[in-house]
């Protein structure tokens, strides 16, 4: 194990209420497709352009996550909420409407977790009666900011990652019912030198290593501590890579890995190459699937790690690398 | 980290799959040279239909730009470039699929400042250095015919 600094924290009184998620078309495709709460028609629904669309995603997720819990605008302290827009457009955008009080946050794909650590930690603290962690990405709008036109026909190389269309939200409050937040590692930046802008994977999976690592040394726990470790979206390629960097310390955690990115999607008959990615691709899979699995107590311990890629288009262009980032949060059924 | 990044980056290029070229390969080879195919046909019909030779050729060009961006606005273009691979782009309707995409793509951000400003963005730099390129070898030609 590496050496580390950096504390986990640890929360006495942080559970969510309710969450929920929507997504669109391809998404509700795949094989969890029947547990999200809303599909947004034909991905674009009433907005006129990608971006509101996006922006009603999010909207939409609160709206639902608000709803299961009986819980009005009026009645919400804070949310914490970010995308992978400029601007963090999709969150302010969507969420503008609501007039609650509002954080935004930039942690590419490793935002829902960012946004379920920070929420605890200002629920736990006394801070605030509720938050809310709020995220969203579009393959529309993010294909047209960070790559090409929708129709240029340009090739994804297989190790390129398909960015889902979907947003999540989960409200969280002083301790009440299951799912539990029990402890949080906020990521280090980590630049492992890959300058593929098709090759995400590769640049998240060094930092999910080092975030779990040190989450595991300060908690004093193992894999088999965990019923699932769950990360955002690695894909094929950076599952690969995190399994090899962990068995190089001797540890096995295939049997207890599940990546969203790979669950998502239906990689045989989708065109997803190596899986799914964005902000909304680990938010909707813990909102439409697995907070529902740790609430019923089929799940009992799990460790979530949202990754991201802190992609800059433009260092990019001027030879730089992609620095990644992961922030694990503990959850809990007890 | 137990890694160097030298060392990362290694690891990360065996775990990434490359292209399936036995796959790729003949796709690509047969799409691309059903378009050369296709603008073939179209040059014979303009000619027996009495266009000269240049004529032809011209109408050949228009004909194959327009279905390139009819196919882009269709949204059929970039599915067949998805099995295609440089079949589509390499041929004059991968030219007009690169300016057509962004066109549609922009258009939301209005005419000036999207469609127009945008429409370039991936066809610019081959008009600038395919111009560029036309200009040295004009004045290449042009000194040597000088002798």
């Amino acid at each position: 194990m590496p050496v580390c600094r950096g504390k986990t924290f640890k929360y006495e009184k942080a559970s969510i209420l309710s969450y929920a998620a929507v997504v669109g078309k391809a998404e509700s495709d795949g094989p969890y497709g029947g547990e999200f709460d809303e599909v947004l028609e034909d991905n674009k629904d009433s907005a006129e352009t990608w971006e509101q669309a996006e922006a009603l995603l999010q909207s939409k997720a609160l709206k639902h996550a608000m709803g299961k819990a009986e819980l009005k605008p009026e009645d919400m302290d804070l949310l914490v909420a970010g995308d992978l827009l400029n601007q963090c457009t999709g969150s302010s955008y969507g969420l503008k409407d609501y007039y609650i009080p509002f954080l935004g946050i930039y942690g590419a794909c490793s935002t829902f977790a960012e946004g379920l650590l920070l929420a605890g930690a200002m629920v736990n603290g006394g801070y605030v009666g509720n938050a809310a962690a709020v995220t969203s990405s579009h393959f529309s709008s993010a294909e047209r900011q960070f790559r090409f036109p929708l129709n240029y026909g340009g090739v994804r190389t297989p190790t390129a990652q398909w960015t889902a269309t979907a947003a999540g939200a989960a409200i969280v409050v002083p301790e009440s019912k299951p799912p539990y937040i029990r402890a949080a590692t906020v990521g280090k930046i980590q630049d492992m030198g890959i300058t593929d802008l098709n090759n995400m994977g590769a640049a998240m999976a060094g930092a999910a290593y080092d975030t779990i690592s040190r989450h595991f040394t300060h908690m004093g726990t193992h894999p088999e501590s965990y019923d699932l470790i769950i990360t955002g979206d690695l894909g094929q390629v950076g599952s690969d890579i995190l399994s090899d960097l962990f068995r190089r310390d001797g540890v096995s955690i295939d049997k207890y890995h599940k990546d969203c990115g790979l669950m998502l999607y239906d990689r045989e008959k989708q065109d997803v190459h190596a899986g799914g990615s964005g902000c909304g691709c680990s938010a909707s899979m813990m909102c439409g699937h697995f907070l529902k699995r740790i609430e019923c107590g089929d799940l009992k311990r799990v460790l979530f790690c949202a990754t991201g890629a802190l992609m800059s288009p433009t260092m990019v262009q001027q030879g730089g690398s992609i620095p990644g980032i992961c922030h694990a949060v503990e959850i809990t059924a007890k | 980290m137990n890694i160097s990044n030298q060392e990362y980056g290694e690891l990360a290029k065996r775990m990434s799959p490359p292209s399936a070229m036995y796959k790729t390969l003949p796709l690509s080879f047969v799409i691309g040279g059903g378009i050369c195919v296709l603008g073939e046909a179209l040059l014979n019909l303009y000619g027996m239909l009495g266009l000269s030779q240049d004529d032809a050729g011209a109408l050949t060009s228009m004909t194959l730009i327009f279905l390139s961006a009819l196919f882009t606005g269709l949204k059929l273009y970039d599915r067949i470039a998805q099995h295609a691979g440089a079949g589509t782009l390499v041929p004059i309707t991968g030219f007009a699929n690169s300016v057509v995409s962004p066109a549609l793509d922009f258009k939301s951000e209005g005419y000036v400042l999207g469609l127009g400003a945008k429409m370039f963005v991936i066809a610019g730099p081959v008009i600038v250095y395919g111009i560029s390129a036309s200009i040295i070898y004009g004045i290449i030609y042009y000194i040597t015919t000088l002798f």
